[in-house]
């Protein structure tokens, strides 16, 4: 099969960037996204230019290393599911495929379709963490989880940390992810000594990277690939609250 | 505390929710009021006259109702100016997953909302629209509500005003009322198309208990 490509080439932040077409040609429809890449990206190497940056890692759809958006839709087309497990058989034959780096202030542009999304790791390190004493590991079965609390904490945990949510946004807010995030600790027994300094230094390092507020439209939960449910947002406003009660 | 609560996204969007809750409870109860017109003349007259004479219920609530919208107004444009500044590179290509039109033109309806209150309190409450309003009295000195609404509403002009505000509301409530229970942290997953489907249908009843009035009196089944 064919593809037109239009491509966002930008060589860094500081220089501005645009739109460049591309003709991929002889493609199999079981290719993925990534290889598709990859193929266009040898044939522009071949003519002596520069390839076409972009980010990936497992390539299975676990690690939240790849990212973009494919004809306006962070991850392309297919609900649940990343750039990387996206394939070619999703496309028309001849179709136009426009490719775009995930935009945000706060995720600053890199290269073409790189962007520099640490600061989620920052929100990580600002409360992402239970503090353990290290040495012998604990007896099996020594902290008793419930069912239900293990899956809901289980379901939160799912989030790779892509970004997703982020780029679909209208106002590019964070909350989903930074939801997950605290959620998933803060469900589980481990979590519970560091609960609301947890949700009040996430919440923080989330506003001083500039990410915007929600608006509740919902189209994070929609684009994730890892379905996190919007209602761990109200979950997130919960702790943030309490924490705040509790810790005036 | 209370730095932090207007300093972060999140207290500011729950005191935003906390007022607009408060907001949509007065709006439910005012409505629940108009109602009264179909029942009859003396007994809206009489909810007034309570109203009107209960000047330790009446002042509080007016002042009270004030502050809700100063805040509510305040947070919703903070809030919007700063969800503005999140992304200066656009994107060429957008497909809006899941943003609704009334999601997307908030501060745009509530705004208009805030205008319409203005001339809604000079029109009914302060009478300095239409002066003979305020000479509309019952036999004991009251305000003639009844006679005030069917006047002013037989005005297809004023009518139409009144039902278009009211859409522009209960269509900035067809995403406020389900959105507020985010806000407020009362969700639980799975709950969450349940929760929208019953804000619209609020939101609808809203629309649908303003508008009856106006409709009846230029209907002819009000007089
Ligand atoms: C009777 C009048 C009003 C009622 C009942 C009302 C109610 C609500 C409710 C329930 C919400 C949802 C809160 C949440 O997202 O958790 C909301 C959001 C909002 N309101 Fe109002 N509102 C009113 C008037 C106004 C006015 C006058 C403005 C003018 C600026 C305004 C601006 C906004 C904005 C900008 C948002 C959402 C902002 C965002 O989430 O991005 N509202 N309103
Ligand atoms: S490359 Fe790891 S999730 Fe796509």
């Amino acid at each position: 099969m064919k593809l037109k490509l239009r491509v966002w080439r930008q060589k860094n932040a500081h220089t501005p960037g645009q739109f460049v077409e591309y003709h991929a040609d002889n493609l199999n429809p079981n290719m993925s996204f990534l290889e598709m890449l990859d193929v266009v990206n040898e044939q522009i190497a071949a003519k002596g230019e520069e390839p076409i940056a972009f980010d990936h890692d497992c390539r299975e759809g676990i690690c939240g290393a790849c990212s973009c958006v494919i004809n306006g839709e962070p991850h392309g087309p297919h609900d649940k599911v990343t750039t990387c497990q996206t394939y070619l058989r999703s496309f028309q034959d001849g179709a136009t495929v426009t490719i775009e780096p995930f935009r945000a202030n706060a995720f600053p542009l890199i290269k073409d379709l790189v962007v520099d999304r640490t600061a989620f790791d920052r929100i990580i390190q600002a409360g992402g963490y239970i503090s353990v004493g290290t040495g012998h590991p604990p007896d099996a079965n020594s902290l008793p989880v419930p069912k239900p609390l293990a899956d809901l904490a289980m379901d939160a945990a799912a989030c790779i940390g892509c970004g997703a949510c982020v780029a679909a946004c209208k106002n590019a807010s964070a909350m989903l992810f930074v939801a997950a995030k605290v959620s998933h600790l803060n469900l589980l027994p481990q979590g519970q000594p560091e609960r609301d300094v947890r949700a009040l230094a996430m919440v923080d390092q989330m506003d001083k990277e500039g990410f915007g507020a929600c608006t509740v439209t919902l189209s994070c939960q929609a684009v994730c690939p890892k379905g996190i449910s919007g209602s761990f947002i109200a979950k997130m406003n919960r702790d943030f609250l309490r924490a705040m009660l509790l810790n005036p | 505390m209370l730095d932090r609560v207007w300093k972060s996204t999140l207290g500011k969007k729950f005191l935003m929710a906390v007022t607009g809750t408060g907001l949509v409870l007065f709006v439910f109860v005012h409505m629940m009021g108009n109602l009264q017109m179909f029942l009859g003349p003396e007994v809206i007259n009489r909810y007034a006259a309570m109203l009107q004479t209960s000047i330790e219920f009446l002042w509080p609530a007016r002042f009270g109702l004030a502050i809700f919208a100063l805040v509510h107004i305040g947070t919703g444009i903070t809030l919007t100016w700063q969800n503005r500044q999140t992304r200066d590179q656009r994107y060429a290509t957008r497909k809006l997953v899941k943003a609704t039109l009334a999601s997307r033109t908030m501060l745009w309806t509530g705004s208009f909302v805030a205008l319409y209150v203005v001339y809604h309190l000079l029109h009914f409450t302060i009478g300095t629209i239409d002066l003979h309003l305020a000479e509309m009295k019952t036999p004991d000195g009251h305000r003639d509500v009844y006679r005030m609404l069917i006047w002013a509403f037989q005005d297809s002009r004023v009518a139409c005003g009144y039902i278009l505000a009211m859409g522009v509301l209960c269509f900035h409530l067809s995403h406020g009322i389900g959105a507020l229970f985010q806000s407020l942290g009362i969700k639980k997953p799975g709950y969450e198309p349940l929760i929208y489907r019953l804000a619209r249908l609020a939101a609808l009843g809203l629309l649908v208990g303003f508008v009856s009035v106006p409709v009846a009196v230029q209907l002819g089944w009000l007089q």
